[in-house]
This record gives C-alpha cells, sequence and structure tokens, in this order.
C-alpha cells in the first residue's frame, strides 16, 4: 500500500468522523439524534453476529448473542454480557 | 474508579487484542510498520483498516481497497450528532474529538444516562483505545504470523456482545425499541445484497421509524 493511498484513505476517514459533528445541538435535532445509537447499533450487532464475507452465516455467534441478549436483559455489567457470549460462543464450538 | 471508566478499559483491551490481528494482516498486507502504525493512528476506525489491508492482501486494487473502506468509515458520520452534545462546544477543540468517534466510544458514551458521565465515557474509552489500538497493532506487526485466529477464543463474540450490552439503555423508550427493530432488521435484509458498510448505513431508516412515533409526555 502506497503512502498516498493512506494519506488518502486517513483524511477520507476524519473527513466522515468531522462531517458529522460540524452541525449545532439544537433540541429537534437531538432528540432524532438520540435514536441513532438504538438504530445503527442495532444494524451493527446484526452485521457483526450473522454476516462473513458480504453474505448471512448462522454460525456459533448466534449462541454468544442470546447469552449475551439474555444476561443483559438480566442486567448484568457489561463485564459479564461480553464474557457471558465468549463463554457461549467457544462451548458451542468446542461441541460442534 | 467509576463503573463507566471500567467498562471503557474493558471495551478498550477488547479492542486491543483486536489491534493485534490487525497487525498481522497489515504485516502480511506487506505493509511496513510505519504504514501499519500511521494507519491505526490516523485513519483509526477498526472495520475501515480490516477491510482496507483484507483488499490489499488478496491482491485487490488500492482504488478498491480505498473505495470499501471509506463506505466502511461512512457511518462516523452519523454518530457525531449522537455525540454531539457531549463534545466540546467550540469548533476547533470539536474537530480534534471528531477523530474518536467511532462505534465503541459512541456505544459506550451515549450508554451513560447523563451528558457528564458520556462525556467522561467518551474521553476515557477514546483515549484508553486510541492508545491500546497503537500498542495491538505494533505488536502484531512485529509479531506476525505467530498468533493465533482470534475466533478461537470466542473473541468475534465479544464485540456483537459489548454492543448488545451498550444498547440496552436506548431500549427503554418505545421510540428506541422501534428504531432498533427497524435498524436491525434493515440490516438483515441488505447483507445479501449491499457492499460492506452499508447495512450499517440502512440501519438509519430506524431513526425515522422511530421518531414517527409522537412522543409521550
Amino acid at each position: 500500500m502506497t503512502w498516498t493511498a493512506l494519506a488518502v484513505l486517513a483524511v477520507g476517514a476524519y473527513g466522515f468522523k468531522a462531517l458529522g459533528v460540524v452541525g449545532d445541538s439544537t433540541p429537534s435535532r437531538d432528540r432524532l439524534a438520540s435514536l441513532i445509537p438504538a438504530a445503527l447499533f442495532a444494524g451493527l450487532i446484526v452485521v457483526l453476529t450473522v454476516e462473513t464475507d458480504g453474505q448471512l452465516a448462522f454460525d456459533a455467534r448466534l449462541a454468544g448473542a442470546a447469552a449475551a441478549g439474555l444476561a443483559a436483559w438480566r442486567r448484568a455489567s457489561f463485564i459479564v454480557v461480553v464474557l457471558a457470549a465468549m463463554v457461549a460462543t467457544m462451548a458451542l464450538r468446542a461441541v460442534a | 474508579m467509576t463503573q463507566h471508566r471500567k467498562d471503557g478499559i474493558l471495551l478498550a483491551v477488547a479492542t486491543g487484542v483486536v489491534g493485534v490481528t490487525f497487525g498481522v494482516l497489515a504485516d502480511s498486507a506487506g505493509l511496513t510498520i510505519a504504514q501499519g502504525a500511521f494507519m491505526s493512528a490516523f485513519v483509526f476506525t477498526g472495520a475501515s483498516q480490516f477491510a482496507a489491508v483484507s483488499v490489499i492482501s488478496s491482491g485487490g486494487t488500492i482504488a478498491a481497497a480505498l473505495g470499501g473502506a471509506l463506505v466502511l468509515a461512512a457511518r462516523n458520520t452519523l454518530y457525531g450528532p449522537a455525540v454531539r452534545a457531549m463534545l466540546p462546544n467550540r469548533l476547533l477543540p470539536r474537530l480534534g474529538a471528531a477523530q474518536f468517534v467511532i462505534d465503541e466510544t459512541t456505544a459506550m458514551a451515549t450508554a451513560q444516562p447523563d451528558r457528564h458521565s458520556g462525556r467522561d465515557a467518551f474521553w476515557v474509552t477514546s483515549i484508553a483505545l486510541w492508545t491500546l489500538w497503537q500498542v495491538g497493532t505494533l505488536v502484531g506487526m512485529l509479531a506476525g504470523r505467530s498468533i493465533a485466529d482470534p475466533s478461537a477464543y470466542g473473541l468475534d463474540a465479544a464485540f456483537p456482545a459489548a454492543f448488545i450490552a451498550l444498547i440496552v439503555p436506548h431500549l427503554r423508550r418505545v421510540e428506541g425499541r422501534i428504531a432498533a427493530a427497524v435498524g436491525g432488521l434493515a440490516a438483515l435484509i441488505a447483507i445479501p445484497f449491499t457492499p460492506a458498510g452499508v447495512p450499517i448505513l440502512i440501519a438509519a431508516v430506524g431513526v425515522v421509524a422511530g421518531s414517527a412515533r409522537r412522543p409521550v409526555q
């Protein structure tokens, strides 16, 4: 990879980030913006759980997400939610 | 130490481990250590970095690598408004803070109950995560291919789980639940038909769906 390509990537990636923070904070904008995490993180969770190389792939990650969902629903702490997912995924991979 | 600081540092440690796998991949794609370090410091958005070096190492063109990586970076624009209220009000410091607006920092900041702890969570997570991302990248590039696949440790399950934990506060309101359900479903449908990164952008329709409901007050 050339330094020129790296520079373009760095400028482009920063440009996207900067574009998002230039606007002012107003009550109506903030109300709309307050729904962004719910929508985008739901999408991100789906992608991280069932996507592999651009296609749907249902595998042991689903067990991890289910365990995490259950732990989160039971109001477990952040680390417990993450560990529950890792243990469930590893356990399923060990037996499958 | 407050809970959100502990959680932010934990997320940063997990990201640092992923940084090691990024370093290994960057090394096998032929990047020099200086190039890998530059990428992690200045591009600093994991999914884009992985996409770029994957394309290069599988023999793709620079244009394909840049295109794919920039599509994945586009969602950070949408995170800006979500963390806007927690960032500095003056433009210049805010533009500095923008470098840290990524999936993990936005999730950690917006999961907090109030603006003050959200701001603190944003900065603690940003500084710890950026630092450990650099350390991980260097370790991976120096260690080379001797390190095993992260899925062997269930680390690939840790990240969706982290976001599951951090989305919970957003599901307390009905609007949030609608936004999440519509966003998640839209992304799921989009996965087989769109390039990497686009499903998460499409998930933004959840915002429209959630805001269509009149707020109960």
